[in-house]
C-alpha cells in the first residue's frame, strides 16, 4: 500500500517535472523566434530608414531661354561651333533670374553648382533632336549637384555633412520656397546604368545584368542537376564510385564561393579565352556553385517519392525510364523546384566569385546581351556602398532594396510552384 | 510424376532434447508431437502434398531466392495451374511474399537479391525475357492499396496507354469501363472518372488497384496481402471479385488469414522458413493436413 502511495507520488513529482521541462522548451522556441524577427525587423528598418531616399531625386526646374548667342552657337549646322558652345550658360542666366540678388560672376558659378554634372549635356542632347527649339523659351527639369540634394534631403542628419556655403543655403531655401528645387520620385534609378554622378546612376544595368547571369545560371544548373540528382539516385549503381561521387558533392556544396570566383578565372577566361566581365561567365560561374545544393535537394526529393508508386508503376509494366519519367519526377518535382529556387536567390546574392571574373567594372551601358559587360545587383551595391561620393550611400541603400525585392519575388514564385504542383499520395 | 517422399527428416531440438518424428509413407498422420512444432526441420526440397499439376501456368524448379548471405527461399518446386487460384499461406517472414515477387520479376528493383533456379511461364523461362513483359503478363496488386495521385480514369488507363494497347481515345475509354466494371468499381466511379484516385476509400482504391492490374490483360494477378489494409466489407467484396476473376486468371494470392485462403483459393501453398512444407487441395490442408507443421500453424500453434 504504501509503495503504491509513494509510487504515486513519484510520479506527481516527475510529471511536475516534465511539464515545467515542456514549458521551458517551448520557451525557448518562442525566444527564437523573436530573435530572429526582431533581427529580421531591425535589418528591414535601417535598410529602408537609409534607403528610402534613394528613390528620391531632388530637381531644378527652369524656364531656360535658349539663346544663341549666350551659348555661342549661331549656326547649328557649324560642327566646331557645337563642341565649343557654352550650354552652360543660358542655364545659370535662369537660375540666376530666380535668385536676383546673385549678381556677381563669382555668386553665379556658386549658383552654377547647383547643377548636376551632366545639367548643359540635356540642353545639348535636347537641341541636337531639336534644333528648331534654339532662341525659343523651354521649361526643363535638370538634375541638381549631390551637394544640393544631401543639403534638401539630410540636412538634419548628422551622418551627412553639408557642403553648401550658408548663402548657398540661403539660396537654395528661397528656392525651395519658391518651387524651384523640388524633390520627386527618382525615375533614374530604374532607367539608366552606372554613373560617376549620384543623380544619373541607375540599377537598370545591374538589374538586367542580374537577369542574364540568372538565366544561364537557371539554364545550366537546373538540368544539368535534375539530371545528376535522377541517376545518381535511379540508375547509378551502388558502388565504391558512386559512393565518393556522393561525398564529393556533399564537399562541393561547402566549398567558399570565392573558389569557385578564382575556378571560373583560371578555365573560362584564362583556358578558354572568354571575354571579362560577361554575364556568360558569371552564369557559368555561380552555375557551377549552385549545382551541389540542386543535386542534393533534388535527390532527397526523389528518395521522398513512396516505394509503392514505383511498385505500381512497375506493376503494370512500366520500363525504368517510364516508372522515372512519368512518376518520380513528377511527383519530385516540388522538392526538386524548391532546392532550384534556393540554389538560384544564393546566387543571385553572391558578389565574390563575380569580382574575380571582373564584373566588378564601372560600367555605363546597359547590358544588351549574355556577352557584353555587366554587372550584378549585389557588385552594384558593394560598388556604390565604397564610393566617397555622399550621395551613393543612400543608392546602395536603395540597391539592396532593389534586391531583396528581387529575392521576395523569386521566393514567392518557389512558394507558389510548390503549392501549385504539390501532389498527396 | 514425380511423388514427393513425405517423410521428414527431424533432427534434434536446440536444447540437446534429442527426439525424433518420423512420419511412414502413405500414412498421412503424424505420431510424436511431444516436440515442439517450430524445432522441426524441414529438409531443403522436400514438400507434402501435390505440388505439381498436369496443365501448369507456372513451372517452377529449384528456386533459390537470396538476400546477400541471407537465403530467403530454399529450393522450392512448385506447379501453379492454369485459371487456378492459389493462396500461399505461412506465418510472417517465411518468404511467401518473395516467392511471389519473384513470379514477375519484382525483386528484380532489390540490387542484392539473386533468384536461382528455373522460372518458366508458359514454358518461357522468366528471368530470360524482358522483364516489363513479364511484369505485363503478370499484373500485381499490392498489401496497400497504392493508387497514382492522378484521376480515376488516368489510374486505369496508364498502363494500356504506356503500352499501346489503345489506339483511340474511345477505345481506351473502352478498356477503363470494362477494367474498372470488372473490378467491381464502375457503378460507384462512372460519375467521377476525373476525380483524384486518392480521395477514395481504402476498399473502392483496392480495387482501382486491381482494376488497373486488369487494363493491361495480363494472364495472372498476382496479389501480395491485397485485404489486409480493408475493413470486413471492403475485404467480402475483394473476395467476391477474386471468385469472378478466376474464371479468366490465374490467381496467386499471399494472405496471412487462413480463412480467407480457405474461402477463395483451389490450391494452398504452406510456406515455413524458405521452405515450401506443403501444397495441396485447399480443403485437404485444411480439414486433414499432412505436415506437422502445416497442423500446427492452421490449429494456431504459431505463427
Amino acid at each position: 500500500m504504501t509503495d503504491q502511495r509513494s509510487q504515486a507520488e513519484t510520479v506527481r513529482y516527475s510529471l511536475k517535472r516534465r511539464y515545467r521541462t515542456e514549458r521551458r522548451f517551448r520557451l525557448y522556441g518562442i525566444l527564437a523566434i523573436f530573435i530572429a524577427l526582431a533581427s529580421l525587423f531591425i535589418l528591414f528598418a535601417d535598410i529602408i530608414s537609409k534607403g528610402h531616399t534613394g528613390f528620391i531625386k531632388t530637381t531644378i526646374t527652369l524656364e531656360v531661354t535658349l539663346d544663341s548667342g549666350m551659348m555661342y552657337l549661331d549656326d547649328p549646322a557649324d560642327e566646331d561651333q557645337w563642341s565649343s558652345a557654352d550650354f552652360k550658360a543660358p542655364i545659370i542666366a535662369a537660375l540666376q533670374a530666380q535668385v536676383p540678388e546673385a549678381a556677381s560672376t563669382a555668386e553665379k558659378r556658386e549658383l552654377g553648382r547647383f547643377l548636376g554634372t551632366f545639367a548643359d549635356s540635356e540642353i545639348r542632347d535636347l537641341l541636337t533632336e531639336n534644333p528648331q527649339l534654339l532662341n525659343t523659351t523651354q521649361t526643363i527639369e535638370f538634375p541638381t549637384h549631390d551637394r544640393v540634394s544631401v543639403y534638401v534631403k539630410h540636412a538634419d542628419n548628422p551622418r551627412y555633412s553639408i557642403k553648401l556655403s550658408e548663402q548657398q543655403q540661403s539660396w537654395v531655401d528661397e528656392l525651395l520656397e519658391k518651387g524651384v528645387i523640388d524633390t520627386r520620385f527618382n525615375g533614374v534609378l530604374f532607367n539608366r546604368g552606372d554613373s560617376r554622378e549620384p543623380a544619373n546612376a541607375g540599377v537598370l544595368g545591374a538589374i538586367v545584368g542580374s537577369l542574364l547571369t540568372m538565366l544561364v545560371t537557371l539554364a545550366i544548373s537546373f538540368p544539368v542537376g535534375i539530371s545528376a540528382a535522377v541517376y545518381l539516385e535511379e540508375f547509378a549503381p551502388q558502388n565504391k564510385l558512386t559512393d565518393f561521387i556522393e561525398v564529393n558533392i556533399n564537399n562541393l556544396a561547402a566549398v567558399p564561393s570565392i573558389i569557385f570566383g578564382l575556378l571560373g578565372l583560371a578555365v573560362f577566361i584564362n583556358l578558354f579565352g572568354m571575354p571579362r566581365s560577361v554575364p556568360v561567365v558569371g552564369g557559368l560561374v555561380l552555375a557551377l556553385m549552385t549545382l551541389p545544393t540542386i543535386i542534393i535537394s533534388s535527390r532527397a526529393a526523389i528518395k521522398s517519392v513512396p516505394p509503392s508508386i514505383r511498385e505500381a508503376a512497375e506493376g503494370v509494366g512500366a520500363s525504368k525510364m517510364q516508372v522515372v519519367l512519368h512518376h518520380v519526377v513528377p511527383l519530385a518535382m516540388p522538392g526538386m523546384l524548391t532546392g532550384s529556387i534556393i540554389g538560384m536567390a544564393q546566387a543571385l546574392g553572391e558578389t565574390a566569385p563575380l569580382l574575380l571574373i571582373g564584373m566588378v567594372a564601372f560600367i555605363v551601358d546597359v547590358p544588351d546581351g549574355f556577352f557584353s559587360s555587366a554587372t550584378v545587383l549585389p557588385v552594384q551595391v558593394y560598388l556604390w556602398a565604397s564610393s566617397s561620393e555622399q550621395g551613393f550611400v543612400e543608392l546602395a541603400s536603395a540597391a539592396i532594396m532593389v534586391l531583396l525585392t528581387f529575392m521576395i519575388i523569386m521566393n514567392a514564385l518557389a512558394i507558389w510552384l510548390r503549392k501549385r504542383l504539390e501532389r498527396r499520395w | 510424376m514425380n511423388t514427393m517422399n513425405p517423410s521428414i527428416s527431424a533432427e534434434a531440438n536446440m536444447r540437446g532434447k534429442a527426439a525424433a518424428i518420423s512420419v511412414p509413407e502413405d500414412k498421412h498422420k503424424e505420431t510424436v508431437v511431444e516436440n515442439k512444432p517450430e524445432d522441426t526441420v524441414i529438409e531443403e526440397g522436400k514438400t507434402v502434398g501435390k505440388p505439381f499439376t498436369a496443365d501448369p501456368k507456372f513451372k517452377l524448379r529449384n528456386v533459390d531466392v537470396s538476400y546477400g548471405a541471407d537465403r530467403a527461399i530454399k529450393n522450392i518446386s512448385l506447379d501453379i495451374g492454369r485459371n487456378e487460384v492459389i493462396a500461399f499461406i505461412g506465418p510472417s517472414g517465411c518468404g511467401k511474399s518473395t516467392f511471389l515477387r519473384c513470379l514477375n520479376r519484382m525483386n528484380d528493383s532489390i540490387d542484392i537479391c539473386r533468384v536461382k533456379g528455373s522460372l518458366e511461364l508458359d514454358d518461357q523461362n522468366i528471368y530470360e525475357s524482358k522483364r516489363d513483359v513479364v511484369e505485363l503478363r503478370a499484373g500485381m496488386v499490392f498489401q496497400k492499396p497504392n493508387p497514382f495521385p492522378k484521376s480515376i480514369y488516368d489510374n486505369v488507363a496508364y498502363g494500356p496507354r504506356i503500352h499501346g494497347l489503345a489506339n483511340r481515345k474511345s477505345e481506351l475509354d473502352d478498356i477503363v469501363e470494362n477494367s474498372l466494371r470488372k473490378a467491381g468499381l464502375w457503378n460507384e466511379a462512372k460519375d467521377r472518372l476525373d476525380a483524384m484516385a486518392t480521395g477514395m476509400s481504402g476498399g473502392q482504391q483496392q480495387r482501382l488497384c486491381i482494376a488497373r492490374a486488369i487494363a493491361v490483360s495480363p494472364e495472372v494477378i498476382l496479389m501480395d496481402e491485397p485485404c489486409s489494409a480493408l475493413d470486413p466489407i471492403a475485404t467480402a467484396r475483394v473476395e467476391e471479385l477474386i471468385a469472378e476473376m478466376s474464371e479468366s486468371y490465374t490467381i496467386v494470392i499471399v494472405t496471412h488469414s487462413m480463412q480467407q485462403a480457405a474461402r477463395v483459393s483451389d490450391r494452398t501453398a504452406y510456406f515455413h522458413m524458405g521452405h515450401l512444407a506443403e501444397v495441396n487441395k485447399t480443403d485437404t490442408v485444411f480439414t486433414s493436413p499432412q505436415h506437422p507443421l502445416t497442423e500446427s500453424y492452421i490449429t494456431g500453434r504459431f505463427g
